[in-house]
C-alpha cells in the first residue's frame, strides 16, 4: 500500500458529497446519494472495496489488520493555515484492531494460493433471507451484482463437543432427535403462538404487559424447558449476553424484540425456494456486499477513486464550516457534505475547541455508549466440523463452554463452494463480544479447542498453547472429558487447523467527531443494525431526500430476482 | 400449490382468457378435422401437441396421439430409431402438458401408455418425478405414477420407503407420502421381506415416527390418518376368527310351536318358537368373510344332511361376504332330542375380505329338543296381540345359571390362543394409550381424544377374553360425550360410537345384560309368555351394535332411542318381535335390514319420522346398494305395475312384501295416513293387526 502509483488528478473538484472509505455504510450512502441525484465522490485509500467489511486474500489480511492496529499516528505537522481562506485539520488514524495473532501450520500450501482465499474481515456474518439487507438489495436492484448460497443449518454446541441441530421450523422440530415428544409439542405451540400473534389473531394476542417484560421471563411463563429456551434465545433470537443473569446482560431482550427476531427468522425460512435454511451467504465472501453497492452508486454517476488517501480536512477559516478535503496527491476537493469511515479522526489544533457551528451538529448516531470489543477468529481447516454438511452456523450460548462465558460465541463454517477458499477446505469464522482482549481470546480459544486439533509443531503455536493454559481449569476439564469419551471423538477425528487469525476489534467509536463517521462492523450476525444506522446518517445529511426512492426499481439493470443461485 | 386463496380475475385476465379460448377453439376445429379424417401427417400431429400444451384436459387429443403413434409404428419403414424418436416426442408433449397442469389425468395416463410400449428409458422417469414431486410434494397423480414407475423398474420397496421418509422429513403434512408408506409397508409385510419379518418391530418404529408428527403439530391431520392405519395393523389379526354362534356351545335349545310355555325345565333364554319348522344356526365372525358353505362348515346332526344346508351371508349389501352367516336346519315335527355338532374351517375356503384364510378350526355342539307342534295353540296366537308396554314386563330373575350369554363367552375364549401369542399388541396399545394421555395433558385436542377413545376401545376388546370385562368403557363413553360437545359438526359420528360402546358395555357381562332382560307378561291372562325380551329402550342410542353378543335375542325393545339406522340388525336372525317405537328413522328404506329377518312377526315402528322428508337421505348415506336393486325387482313383478297405488309406494312394496308380519304399528309417522295403511294391507295379506286394530 505504500508504493501507490502517482495519483491522478480528479475532475471536477466540487461535489455534493464526498465519501471516504468503501465499507458497507459508506457504500450504501454513496449509492443512496447518487440515486437522489447528488454528485458523489467516493474515495478509498485501499486498493480494494469494502474497508472493514471487505473480504481479503489470505496474504493481505495481516497487513490490513496491522495497518489499523498501531497507535494513532501523531499529527505530521501542526495544522497550518493555508495561504487561502481554509484551515487545514489533519486526519489521524484510529487503532481499530488489537491482539492480532496469526498462526500458520501449513505455510507452503497456503502461501501459494493466497489469492484464492476471500476472508471476511468482519465475520462471522450472514444474511437472514428476510432481513433488511436483503430487502434493500431487492429494492435497489443491487442483488444483480451478487450471488448467494444457502447456509444449510444452525447448530447449538455444548461442552462435550456435540453439535445439536436447532429445531427452528416445523419440519426441523419433527425431524429433531434430541427433543422429547413433550418438548416438541411445547416448542411448536410456542411457534404457533408467535405466528398467531404476528398474524394479528385476536385469541392468541400476547398481552402488552408480556411484550414489555424480558423475553426470558415470557419463555419461562410459557413453561419452556431450559434446552428450548436456550435454542430460542441464542440460536434463533441471536441474543449476545446471558439473558438470565441481569448482572452481566447488556442486551436484555424484551419479549417484543424477541418476537420480532423470531418473526424475522420465521420469515426467512422458505422465503427463497432454493434456500433450505434461514440464512444466505454471498459467493466470494461478504466483501461483495459493499462492492455491489459501490457498483450501484457508479451506475448512478458516483465517481470512484481507490488507492487515494486523504490527508486533511479543509474548514472555513472564519466560520469553521467544513469545505472539503485535501488528498494525498495534494489536490483539494470541495463538497457540501462529508462522510468518513471510522478509521479517521480529525486532530484538532492543540488547545482549540471544535468550531462552534459544527459542535452544535454533533451526529447523534456516533454517540454509541461503551460496548466493549468483539473478538474475532478465522480458522482454515481441511475437513468439515460435521460430515455431510459444509455451510452452517454454530452457536455456543452463554456459559455453555465454561462458567465465566457470559456472551454467545458464534461460529460460521463456509466451504469452498462459496469461493472463499481452496477446494476441499473450510473457513471458520468465530466471534464473541468481550470486555477486553484477554477475555476475547479465551472465548475464541475455547471454541477452537473444542472443535479443532491444533498442531503442536508450529512456529506460532506457542501462543495458542499458552492461551489455552490460561483458560482455566473448567475448560481444561471439559476438553479432557470430551477427548476421553465425548461423542465427537468417538467416531471422527477433529479437523486439523491449517491457519488461524485472531484479533479484537473496537466496537466503540472512541471519540465523538464533528464530522459524520460511519460505524464499525458490529457484533451482530447480520447487517440489520448497521443498515438502520446508515439510514439515520443519510437522513441526517439529506433530511429532504428519500432513501432509495421506489423509482430505482425501474432501473433496467435490476431484474429483481433475488433467489440465491445454488 | 396448497392453501392459496382464489382471487377474483382482473379484467385484463378475463380478456386474456377469452383470447386464449378463441385460439383454442380455432385449434380444436382444425384438430377435429384431422382426427375425423385420420390424418397423421407431421403437421397434424404437431397441431395436437399445440392443443394439448394449452389444454392438457383434451382427452380426444390424447387418444388421437395414441392412434398416430400406432399409425407410425405400423409403417413398413419403421425401425428402432424411428420408434424411439416417435415415443420420445410423446414423452416431451406429456411433459409440456404436465407443466401446464400437474393434475391432468389424461397426460399422466398417456405417459403410462407410452412407457408400456417398452421402448423408453424408465430411469429418466424417476428423475422427472423427482422434479415434479419437488414442485408439488403432495400431488397424488405424481405419487400414483411413481408407484407405476417403481414397479416397472423393479425398484425395491425399501428404496421407495426411504423416499417417503425423505419427503416426510421435508414436510410431514403429506397424505400422499404417508399413504404410500402404508402401501409399501403392507407389501413388505406380505412378502416377509428381510427386516420386515417381525411386523411388531416395524410397527413400533412407525409409531415412534408418527408420534414425532402428532406431537409436533397435533392439528395436522395427515399424521393421524397414518396412526389410524397403524392402529388397524396392530388390532386386526390377519386371519378371521369365529366370534360367536347361535346356538352357543353346550347349550340346550327347546324348539316350541307355541309362544307360551309354562313350567318348562328350560331357561327362557334357550326356548325358541318356530312356526316354520326351520331352525337357524348363526355364525358371527370378527370380520367380514366369504366362502362359508357346506364344505367349509360341516353340521352333523341326526336329521339333516350337511350338504343340504345352504349358508347365507347377512349383510346390508348383496355381496357374498359378511360377518354373520346363517343356515337353517329343517326340524322334523316329531319329538326329538338330538345333538348337533358344527365344525368351522376344518377345510380351507373361508377367507376374509382382506384375503386372509380362516386358520383356527373350531367346533361347537348343542342339543336340540323339539316339542311337537300343537295346531290349536297356533290358532290362539293369531288372536293374541303383543303389546310392549311397561306394565307387561317383569324383571327376569337371575335364577338361570347356564344362559346363552355364557356359552357365547366360551366360544371366544376358545379362540383366545391367537391373542396370547400377540403380547406385543397389548404392549403397543398400552404404550400408545400412555402416549396419548400425555398429549391430552398438554393440549386439548379433538383428534387426540378420539384416538385415545379408539385405543382404549381396542385395548378393551383385546383384553376382554382374559379380563371378562371392559375396563375402560366408562372412560371411553366420557370421551365420546366430551367430543359431542367439543365438535358439534361431527356430533352424529361420536354419538354412533358412543352408542356402540354403550351396547358393548351392556353386553359385556352377564350381570349387566340381565338388568336389561325382562319377561313378557300378558296383561289379560297375566301368564308369563314367550321368550326373554331384551329391553334397550331409553338409552339414547343412535346406532345398534354388539350383535355378536345378541344373536339369541327374540324380543327386542329399542323404543325411545335416537336410531336413524338399524344397520346390522339382520344379524339377529331369531328376532320375532321388535319395537322401534319413538326413534328417528326417516325412511322406509332404513328398514332394509329387517327384510332378512324371516322370523319377524311383530314390528312397532310407530312415532318415527318416516315420510317427514321428501328426500330419502338413507339412500345416499348408507352403503346399501338398495337404490340399484329396487327398480329391477319391481319391473319383473307385473301384478304390481297394474296397481297405481302400489307404484306410487314402490318403496313400501319393496320393503314390506318380504315381511311375514302379523302385527305392525306405524302410527305417528308422516307417511302413515289411511291411504298408505290400505296399501300396506294389500302388500301384506297375512297382516292381522295394524296400529292396534284387528284386520278382517
Amino acid at each position: 500500500m505504500d508504493d501507490v502509483p502517482p495519483y491522478p488528478p480528479i475532475d471536477p473538484t466540487t461535489f455534493d458529497l464526498i465519501v471516504i472509505g468503501t465499507g458497507l455504510p459508506e457504500s450504501i450512502i454513496a449509492a443512496a446519494a447518487s440515486s437522489a441525484s447528488k454528485s458523489v465522490l467516493h474515495l478509498d485509500p485501499n486498493p480494494f472495496y469494502g474497508s472493514h467489511f471487505s473480504s481479503l486474500p489470505l496474504a493481505d489480511l495481516p497487513s490490513f489488520l496491522s495497518s489499523h492496529s498501531s497507535s494513532p499516528s501523531p499529527p505530521r505537522s501542526p495544522s497550518s493555515d493555508d495561504p487561502n481562506e481554509f484551515s487545514l485539520l489533519e486526519f489521524a488514524t484510529r487503532p481499530l484492531y488489537s491482539s492480532i495473532d496469526f498462526s500458520t501450520f501449513s505455510p507452503n500450501l497456503l502461501d501459494q494460493h493466497s489469492r484464492r482465499f476471500n476472508l471476511d474481515v468482519a465475520g462471522p456474518r450472514v444474511f437472514f433471507c428476510a432481513d433488511k439487507s436483503i430487502e434493500l438489495l431487492l429494492r435497489t436492484g443491487t442483488n444483480q451484482y451478487m450471488e448467494f448460497k444457502s447456509v444449510d443449518a444452525t447448530f447449538v454446541g455444548d461442552n462435550k463437543g456435540n453439535l445439536w441441530s436447532v429445531p427452528d421450523s416445523r419440519a426441523a422440530i419433527f425431524k429433531d432427535k434430541s427433543l422429547g415428544l413433550v418438548e416438541k409439542n411445547k416448542l411448536m405451540r410456542f411457534f404457533k403462538l408467535v405466528q398467531g400473534h404476528l398474524a394479528g389473531e385476536q385469541d392468541v394476542k400476547i398481552s402488552e404487559e408480556d411484550l414489555q417484560s424480558p423475553f426470558v421471563d415470557f419463555l419461562n411463563k410459557m413453561g419452556l424447558p431450559p434446552k428450548i429456551k436456550s435454542f430460542i434465545l441464542y440460536a434463533i433470537a441471536m441474543a449476545d449476553y446471558d439473558q438470565e443473569d441481569t448482572g452481566v446482560c447488556r442486551d436484555l431482550l424484551k419479549t417484543k424484540d424477541g418476537i420480532d427476531q423470531l418473526a424475522l427468522y420465521n420469515a426467512s425460512i422458505g422465503r427463497f425456494q432454493n434456500a433450505s435454511g434461514a440464512f444466505l451467504y454471498p459467493i466470494y465472501g461478504q466483501g461483495e456486499l459493499s462492492q455491489a453497492f459501490c457498483r450501484r452508486a457508479a451506475v448512478k454517476g458516483c465517481l470512484y477513486v481507490l488507492r487515494m488517501p486523504v490527508t486533511a480536512l479543509l474548514v472555513d477559516k472564519d466560520t469553521g464550516c467544513y469545505k472539503g478535503v485535501r488528498l494525498a496527491s495534494g489536490q483539494d476537493i470541495f463538497s457540501q457534505k462529508l462522510i468518513l469511515d471510522p478509521t479517521f479522526k480529525v486532530t484538532l489544533p492543540l488547545g482549540s475547541s471544535p468550531p462552534l457551528p459544527l459542535k452544535e451538529k454533533l451526529p447523534f448516531f456516533s454517540l454509541k455508549d461503551d460496548k466493549g470489543k468483539i473478538a474475532r477468529g478465522i480458522c482454515i481447516t481441511k475437513a468439515s466440523l460435521k460430515p455431510d454438511i459444509s455451510n452452517f452456523l454454530v452457536v455456543y450460548p452463554p456459559r455453555s463452554l465454561f462458567p465465566e462465558q457470559v456472551t454467545s460465541i458464534r461460529l460460521l463454517q463456509i466451504a469452498s463452494n462459496l469461493a472463499v477458499c481452496l477446494p476441499g477446505m473450510f473457513v471458520l469464522y468465530i466471534s464473541a463480544l468481550c470486555n477486553d482482549d484477554d477475555q476475547g481470546k479465551k472465548l475464541i480459544h475455547a471454541v477452537m479447542n473444542m472443535l479443532l486439533t491444533v498442531p503442536l509443531d508450529s512456529e506460532s503455536n506457542a501462543a495458542v498453547q499458552s492461551e489455552t493454559a490460561e483458560i482455566g481449569c473448567a475448560v481444561q476439564d471439559e476438553t479432557s472429558e470430551s477427548s476421553s469419551g465425548g461423542p465427537s471423538d468417538s467416531g471422527e477425528e477433529k479437523p486439523t487447523l491449517l491457519w488461524s487469525a485472531l484479533y479484537s476489534q473496537e466496537l466503540t467509536l472512541g471519540q465523538v467527531d464533528f464530522i459524520c463517521s460511519t460505524p464499525m462492523p458490529d457484533g451482530k450476525l447480520n447487517y440489520n443494525d448497521l443498515i438502520d444506522t446508515t439510514f439515520k446518517i443519510f437522513q441526517e445529511i439529506y433530511p429532504e431526500e428519500e432513501f432509495f426512492p421506489e423509482t430505482s426499481l425501474e432501473n433496467p439493470e435490476g431484474d429483481g430476482d433475488a433467489s440465491p443461485e445454488t | 400449490m396448497h392453501g392459496r386463496p382464489r382471487k377474483a380475475p382482473k379484467p385484463e385476465d378475463e380478456a386474456a382468457s377469452s383470447a386464449k379460448a378463441q385460439k383454442l377453439r380455432a385449434l380444436q376445429t382444425q384438430f377435429f378435422s384431422f382426427h375425423h379424417n385420420k390424418i397423421y401427417t407431421k403437421e397434424a400431429v404437431e397441431l395436437s401437441a399445440k392443443l394439448l400444451e394449452i389444454n392438457p384436459e383434451s382427452y380426444t387429443a390424447w387418444n388421437y396421439r395414441k392412434l398416430a403413434v400406432e399409425h407410425y409404428l405400423n409403417l413398413p419403414d419403421c425401425n428402432p430409431d424411428s420408434i424411439k424418436s416417435v415415443l420420445d416426442d410423446e414423452l416431451r408433449v406429456v411433459e409440456n402438458a404436465l407443466r401446464q397442469n400437474f393434475k391432468s389425468y389424461g397426460a399422466w395416463h398417456h405417459r403410462k401408455w407410452v412407457l408400456s410400449k417398452g421402448h423408453s428409458s424408465i430411469d429418466n422417469e424417476l428423475r422427472l418425478l423427482d422434479k415434479f414431486q419437488k414442485a408439488d410434494s403432495r400431488n397424488f397423480h405424481a405419487w400414483n405414477y411413481r408407484r407405476f414407475v417403481a414397479e416397472s423398474m423393479k425398484r425395491s420397496e425399501q428404496d421407495e420407503l426411504k423416499y417417503t421418509e425423505d419427503m416426510i422429513y421435508t414436510n410431514f403434512s403429506n397424505y400422499s407420502a404417508w399413504h404410500n408408506r402404508s402401501v409399501l409397508l403392507s407389501a413388505l409385510f406380505e412378502k416377509k421381506a428381510e427386516g420386515f419379518l417381525l411386523k411388531e418391530k416395524v410397527l413400533l418404529e412407525e409409531y415412534e415416527f408418527i408420534h414425532q408428527a402428532i406431537f409436533t403439530d397435533p392439528d395436522d391431520q395427515s399424521g393421524w390418518f397414518y396412526h389410524l392405519w397403524l392402529l388397524d395393523q396392530t388390532v386386526t389379526t390377519d386371519s378371521p376368527l369365529l366370534a360367536s354362534s347361535w346356538p352357543g356351545h353346550g347349550s340346550d335349545v327347546l324348539l316350541v310351536g307355541d309362544r307360551c310355555y309354562n313350567g318348562s325345565a328350560f331357561s327362557p333364554f334357550s326356548a325358541l318358537h318356530s312356526d316354520s319348522g326351520l331352525f337357524p344356526i348363526v355364525l358371527s365372525f370378527n370380520q367380514p368373510v366369504g366362502g362359508v358353505n357346506s364344505s367349509t362348515v360341516t353340521v352333523e346332526c341326526g336329521f339333516n344332511k350337511n350338504e343340504d344346508l345352504f349358508w347365507k351371508p347377512l349383510s346390508a349389501s348383496n355381496s357374498q361376504t359378511a360377518r354373520v352367516w346363517v343356515a337353517h336346519l329343517k326340524i322334523p315335527s316329531s319329538d326329538l332330542h338330538s345333538t348337533v355338532e358344527v365344525s368351522v374351517g376344518h377345510s380351507k375356503g373361508i377367507i376374509s375380505t382382506r384375503g386372509f384364510e380362516y386358520s383356527h378350526p373350531s367346533m361347537f355342539s348343542f342339543k336340540v329338543h323339539v316339542q311337537p307342534m300343537e295346531r290349536d295353540s297356533s290358532q290362539v296366537s293369531v288372536a293374541e296381540s303383543i303389546s310392549l308396554r311397561e306394565e307387561n314386563f317383569k324383571v327376569y330373575g337371575t335364577q338361570s345359571e347356564e344362559s346363552i350369554i355364557d356359552s357365547s363367552d366360551q366360544l371366544i375364549i376358545k379362540n383366545g390362543h391367537e391373542t396370547t401369542a400377540s403380547n406385543w399388541r397389548f404392549e403397543a396399545l398400552a404404550k400408545e394409550i400412555g402416549c396419548f394421555r400425555e398429549l391430552l395433558s398438554l393440549v386439548d385436542c379433538k383428534i387426540g381424544k378420539l384416538t385415545l377413545a379408539r385405543l382404549l376401545k381396542a385395548y378393551d376388546a383385546m383384553s376382554y377374553p382374559f379380563a371378562n370385562k371392559l375396563v375402560h368403557s366408562e372412560e371411553v363413553l366420557e370421551l365420546y360425550s366430551d367430543l359431542m360437545k367439543l365438535d358439534p359438526t361431527h356430533y352424529q359420528f361420536y354419538k354412533d360410537e358412543h352408542s356402540i360402546v354403550l351396547l358393548q358395555k351392556v353386553t359385556s357381562s352377564k350381570e349387566s345384560l340381565l338388568q336389561h332382560c325382562f319377561q313378557y307378561k300378558d296383561s289379560v291372562s297375566s301368564a308369563i309368555c314367550g321368550p326373554i325380551c331384551l329391553r334397550l329402550n331409553n338409552l339414547s342410542l343412535s346406532r345398534m351394535g354388539a350383535f355378536e353378543k345378541l344373536l339369541w335375542v327374540q324380543m327386542l325393545d329399542l323404543s325411545h332411542n335416537e336410531l336413524q339406522s338399524i344397520e346390522g340388525l339382520e344379524a339377529m336372525q331369531l328376532l320375532s318381535c321388535l319395537s322401534l317405537r319413538n326413534n328417528k328413522l326417516r325412511s322406509l328404506t332404513a328398514l332394509e335390514p329387517l327384510r332378512k329377518l324371516k322370523s319377524l312377526r311383530i314390528l312397532d315402528i310407530s312415532y318415527n319420522q318416516i315420510g317427514d322428508q321428501s328426500i330419502d337421505t338413507t339412500r345416499y348415506v348408507c352403503s346399501s346398494p338398495l337404490s340399484h336393486s329396487v327398480g329391477s325387482e319391481l319391473n319383473r313383478d307385473e301384478t304390481v305395475t297394474s296397481d297405481v297405488a302400489l307404484i306410487n309406494n314402490w318403496e313400501a312394496f319393496y320393503i314390506f312384501k318380504d315381511f311375514n308380519l302379523n302385527q305392525l304399528d306405524i302410527v305417528g309417522n308422516t307417511i302413515a295416513d289411511e291411504k298408505f295403511k290400505s296399501v300396506l294391507v294389500k302388500i301384506m295379506p297375512k297382516l292381522k293387526q295394524l296400529d292396534g286394530k284387528l284386520l278382517d
